[in-house]
């Protein structure tokens, strides 16, 4: 069969796709007339939102946008592994409290539970620690704490863990039975299972879905004004907009720094999703296929 | 039986199982199971499927508790406590120390996706026993050569070949200094031209004298390695004995019927 055939590797004409090159013809034409007109459109104040791009209050608010955002999810992602792990205990009791948990916080909207935290301290003055109906060893005022950026991250963090909680579960029962068998039998204990063997798997699945979760909630901090904090992005730009009256350019300074912050994210996401996809393909890596072939020649030499 | 396995506790069997009784729910899967183990014997366990030997593998390092009966490893009750004519459960972290000394292999290997071979192996040794890691690392290469994988450490299970994968578990289970190996139908997942590949290190470790449980469809195995044959159906011992005399002469009709169709 291979008598008359030739070793080399082919070199075929490549199919013509014109279908392809219109389509991106068509494309780029209109994007090109969009970016003209907003270009060349005055209302657009491109003057003021160059003004503006670096105002100090902006990218303060922008610092205070990511802070919001890593501690809440922070609060989110160990308080939503917290209650995976206890719906997946055999325990009735910490299972029914998981599911309560998970009722409340995702049934109500996020814009009124910060706005619940907002009125905590008409609720509860201050917070004592002691032995109950007994004597009383601290006690916190709570009024007088620097409470808005404290409870709007408690609000915003609160709320994740509820999603990231299904997230977990979802990641955590992608991972085989024969898995914690395999630990069992080895004699490791089930923390260390969960900790070593079964949580590492999951995060394969874990990762994607919470990287969107963190990417939403660095949007969703525009909503603290509800607590009310207004020191975020969306806060200052607003507050400037009001006071020159030009919301346009603000709103696209905030959207601007909103988009950057997402871009770093984006990023970051790639990097994890690549440590721990360890192990998930059959592709052979440089130092592997070293071994192998240094075995083979050794095997060769040995002949 | 080598002379390494008659150690001066050679007297007590390494596993007695007096009437053991396990039901799930109202399926009654072991009913009233006699073995015995002797140290250093290789004990094959054949049967139907649904005939409890599976079971019963996974009754002897606790991954199920017993209902009913005693079960006996070493000498220790699995899975209870006894305490005068009471028996209490055992707490999960005393179950885990006992199943530490007992290596267990499954049908579809179960090795850790994310870890190497060699960080398979050595995972046990240093988070269990906490043995410094150059140590296990140096233990685990000499496990992997035993089993012909040494040139494979750093390779994760999905670029391994099954067989190749179940080589690499049996070094796992092997990490940890068993006292008894437990094989759960170790080549049934296999391609029949891979098969030879694990007994021939299943057959390595009997003749280093290691006590062995193994539940196999391999009649040739069972009759070359073997020194009980135990055939089991509908949860009892229907007949055990020395491997070829059992498959020579079998003395009950099941038996006979059972053979008959897998020889």
């Amino acid at each position: 069969m291979t008598g008359g055939m030739r070793e080399e590797a082919i070199d075929a004409i490549p199919l013509r796709r014109t279908g392809r090159w219109i389509a991106a013809v068509v494309i780029l034409g209109l994007l090109a007339l969009f970016v003209y007109g907003a270009a060349t459109n005055s209302n657009y104040e491109w003057g003021i939102y160059r003004k503006y791009l670096f105002d100090q209050r902006i990218s303060k608010g922008a610092l205070v946008t990511i802070e919001l955002t890593v501690l809440a999810m922070a609060i989110g992602i160990g308080l939503g592994v917290l209650l995976a792990v206890m719906r997946l205990t055999g325990n009735p009791v910490l299972q029914g409290v998981a599911w309560l948990y998970l009722w409340i916080f995702r049934g109500t909207p996020i814009f009124v539970q910060l706005v619940f935290w907002g009125l905590f301290t008409s609720l509860y003055k201050h917070l004592d620690i002691g032995i109950p109906w007994g004597p009383t060893f601290a006690t916190f005022n709570i009024a007088r704490v620097n409470a808005l950026f404290f409870f709007a991250v408690i609000g915003l963090g609160l709320n994740e863990a509820a999603y990231m909680a299904e997230i977990v579960r979802a990641g955590i029962l992608s991972v085989g039975e024969g898995q914690t068998e395999a630990a069992s039998a080895l004699g490791m204990s089930w923390g260390l299972t969960m900790r070593r063997i079964v949580l590492p798997q999951a995060m394969r699945v874990i990762i994607p879905p919470t990287g969107n979760e963190v990417i939403s909630m660095e949007k969703t901090t525009s909503l603290v004004v509800a607590v009310p904090l207004s020191t975020d992005i969306y806060n200052q730009q607003n507050q400037i907009a009001g006071v020159i009256f030009q919301p346009i350019p603000l709103l696209l300074v905030g959207a601007t720094w909103y988009l950057a912050i997402t871009s770093v994210l984006m990023f970051g996401q790639y990097f994890l999703e690549k440590r721990f996809s360890r192990g998930a393909s059959r592709k052979m890596t440089a130092r592997q296929m070293d071994q192998m072939l240094g075995a083979r020649s050794h095997e060769e030499m040995g002949a | 039986m080598t002379d390494l396995a008659k150690g001066p506790d050679s007297g007590r069997p390494m596993v007695e199982a007096l009437s053991v009784h396990k039901r799930f729910g109202a399926l009654h899967v072991l009913r009233g199971i006699n073995l015995t183990v002797q140290r250093g014997e290789v004990a094959c366990m054949i049967g139907p499927s649904g005939s409890g030997k599976t079971t019963l593998l996974r009754c002897m390092n606790h991954l199920e508790q017993v209902s009913g009966g005693r079960l006996y490893v070493d000498g220790d009750l699995m899975g209870y406590r006894e305490k005068g004519d009471k028996l209490h459960e055992l707490h999960p972290k005393v179950a885990a120390k006992q199943r530490r000394d007992i290596g267990m292999v499954f049908q579809h290997f179960n090795l850790f996706p994310h870890m190497t071979a060699l960080q398979n192996v050595i995972e046990a040794p240093t988070r269990v026993k906490r043995m410094h890691k150059a140590q296990a690392v140096e233990e685990a290469r000499k496990l992997l050569d035993r089993v012909g994988m040494a040139d494979k450490e750093r390779f994760y299970p999905a670029q391994l070949s099954g067989g190749q994968q179940q080589r690499v578990a049996i070094a796992r289970a092997l990490a940890m200094k068993p006292k008894l190996m437990l094989f759960d139908e170790p080549t049934s997942a296999l391609d029949p031209e891979l098969v030879g590949e694990v007994l021939d290190a299943m057959k390595q470790l009997a003749l280093d004298g290691m006590t062995m449980v193994v539940v196999t469809h391999e009649m040739g195995f069972a009759r070359e390695v073997g020194d009980q044959l135990v055939f089991m159906d509908g949860g009892v011992v229907v007949e055990a004995g020395h491997p070829r005399e059992v498959l020579a002469d079998p003395k009950h009709d099941r038996t006979k019927a059972f053979l008959s169709k897998v020889l």
